[in-house]
């Protein structure tokens, strides 16, 4: 293996491939476009389907259609094309299939722009659609951290026959970074027991959303969310930086979360007790972790690349116990190290004496 | 001291910006240097304003944008006008003189002033542009070794495009040796 120059979106596609993507279906849509490009041009030369789609709508049915078959399977956008999506994962979700969706987020709303953002937070962790539940959601903070996360959400997704994201914003699709990419899996070749694969010699097999009976809905309901109890207690995933007996601690999850890594480091040399915190699954969201930390600090400070989303999760993870500040920037407008440090400053010097 | 730069290529679309820090990007990885590289451009292929960032750094880089570059070669006159200002004090300024209104006013960095691109004109093509700001960055400060830059383009022109390798060497060569003649700080 060697450590080779990546750009975000081609890393994602190579590492999909490698996992043992079997069927690709897609929609070009910028700053996502490269990965679609370098499916387009692998998968054909796998001898694996590569499908690129009139439309995102068709796109995610078609990704729900393979997942029936039990291969892997996934699509990629950016985040008005997800928007278009969300009848289709809500589908997938409802019939219990595993499907990964890559959304490189752009600037919203609407057509917004095509420079970076995390203003799909909302969208993507709350549910895909509509219905009771939360996908998996994964968000990388680098390249090397991306392919190792494609990877690992093709497991996550067989495994609870789920829907997984991996978030990036724009910014990680188009960035070159070294990393090095993982082995070349070899495909399944036996489907699992729910799987489509035609039933000549067996009985039939029916995948659906539909359950017109209302008990037999609740039913479906209930094991969906005792499988998100499952995740949620399994999954939760952060790394930190610097978090012990520090006063502040600030979380940041992908591009924002490594810009706030420089904030951090500069806070820290200038004699400030800073720490960083970054969650690497948004859902489930990493709430044991900082719920702790909460204990340990004085208080939180979000950086996000949106208004301020995931802001809401860490002030439930708090509790109450801790005020929790916000900085970020909009509309496709990156932060730089620099104002996330102005704040870390402003917040520090009025940080409440806290008797323990 | 850990080195550690912050570097913005900007330019116009077309005048191969991106893949002057792509360059510098994959030289750095040979050199087995931490690296990160960021495009930023509007939707057109050509004539828009095209920049990147390319950091290099002995230790893990967190933030792979900054406020105040400690490099910028500008390519044409919007970016002089946008990011001589922001360059850290000490820092390195170099500037395609071939395409400029004003000179650079700021006395407390670093300026290559070179006409870039008559310069590639006179060497039979305009798309050398690029490899003679490169190379007067690095005659000026060697991010990375020559050695390696040149190496390393070489392998990425590849065979087939083996009749370009010369007159790219002599591009970077001839940025180099006016990055080099213009340092007349560390010449003292």
């Amino acid at each position: 293996m060697t450590i080779e120059l990546l750009k975000g979106n081609v890393a994602l596609a190579e590492a999909a491939i490698r996992a043992g993507v079997e069927a690709y279906f897609g929609y070009p849509i910028t700053p996502q476009t490269e990965l679609l490009e370098h499916m387009a041009k692998r998968m054909p030369e796998l001898g694996r389907a590569f499908v690129q789609a009139e439309s995102e709508v068709a796109a995610i049915n078609m990704v729900y259609g393979a997942a029936c078959t039990g291969v892997r399977t996934m699509t990629s956008s950016s985040s008005p094309g997800i928007s278009l999506m969300q009848e289709g994962l809500s589908y997938i979700a409802g019939s219990e299939v595993p499907a990964v969706i890559v959304d490189i987020m752009r600037g919203g709303p609407g057509l917004g722009n095509i420079q970076p953002s995390q203003s799909d937070y909302f969208q993507v962790t709350r549910s895909a659609g509509h219905g009771d539940y939360h996908p998996i959601v994964l968000a990388p903070a680098s390249v090397q951290e991306a392919i190792d996360l494609m990877t690992e959400a093709f497991d996550l997704a067989d495994k609870y026959r789920h829907v997984v994201y991996v978030v990036a914003d724009g910014l990680l699709g188009q960035m070159m970074e070294p990393a090095e990419l993982p082995p070349m899996q070899p495909l399944r070749k036996e489907r699992a027991g729910w799987a489509l694969t035609g039933s000549e010699g067996r009985e039939k097999r029916i995948i659906t959303s539909l359950q017109l009976n209302a008990p037999d809905l609740e039913a479906v309901n209930l094991r969906l969310q005792f499988k998100l109890a499952e995740i949620r207690k399994r999954e939760q995933r952060s790394t930190e930086m610097l978090t012990e007996n520090v006063r502040l601690v600030v979380v940041g999850y992908g591009t924002a979360g490594r810009i706030a890594e420089t904030a951090v480091k500069r806070a820290r040399e200038d004699g400030m007790k800073v720490g960083l915190f970054r969650p690497i699954t948004l859902w489930p969201f990493p709430e044991r972790r900082l719920s702790a930390l909460a204990d340990q600090v004085d208080a939180f400070l979000v950086v996000e690349m949106n208004a301020g989303q995931m802001l809401d999760d860490v002030r439930l993870a708090a509790g109450g116990q801790v005020p929790v500040s916000f900085v970020g920037r909009m509309g496709g407008v990156v932060p730089v190290p620099e104002e996330i440090y102005d704040k870390i400053e402003e917040i520090y010097v009025k940080l409440p004496v806290r008797v323990r | 001291m850990t080195m550690h730069e912050e570097i913005i290529f900007a330019g116009f679309g077309g005048q191969g910006v991106l893949f002057g820090g792509q360059l510098l990007a994959y030289t750095a990885l040979a050199e087995e240097k931490h690296v990160t590289w960021i495009p930023s451009y509007g939707p057109e292929m050509r004539g828009g304003t095209a920049n990147c960032t390319v950091v290099v750094s002995d230790d893990p880089i967190g933030s792979p944008v900054c406020r105040n570059p400690s490099i910028v070669i500008t390519f044409n006159n919007p970016s002089l006008e946008k990011y001589e200002s922001l360059i850290k004090p000490g820092g390195l300024l170099v500037v395609n003189e071939s395409l400029i209104v004003e000179p650079p006013t700021r006395t407390d960095i670093d300026v290559v002033l070179l006409p870039a691109t008559t310069l590639a004109t006179e060497l039979g093509d305009t798309k050398m542009t690029n490899m003679i700001l490169l190379g007067a960055l690095l005659g000026r400060r060697p991010v990375v070794a020559m050695e390696t830059v040149q190496a390393v383009l070489l392998d990425k022109l590849g065979s087939r495009k083996a009749h370009l390798h010369e007159l790219n060497l002599a591009a970077l060569a001839r940025g180099q040796e006016i990055g080099l003649a213009q340092n007349t700080e560390q010449a003292v």
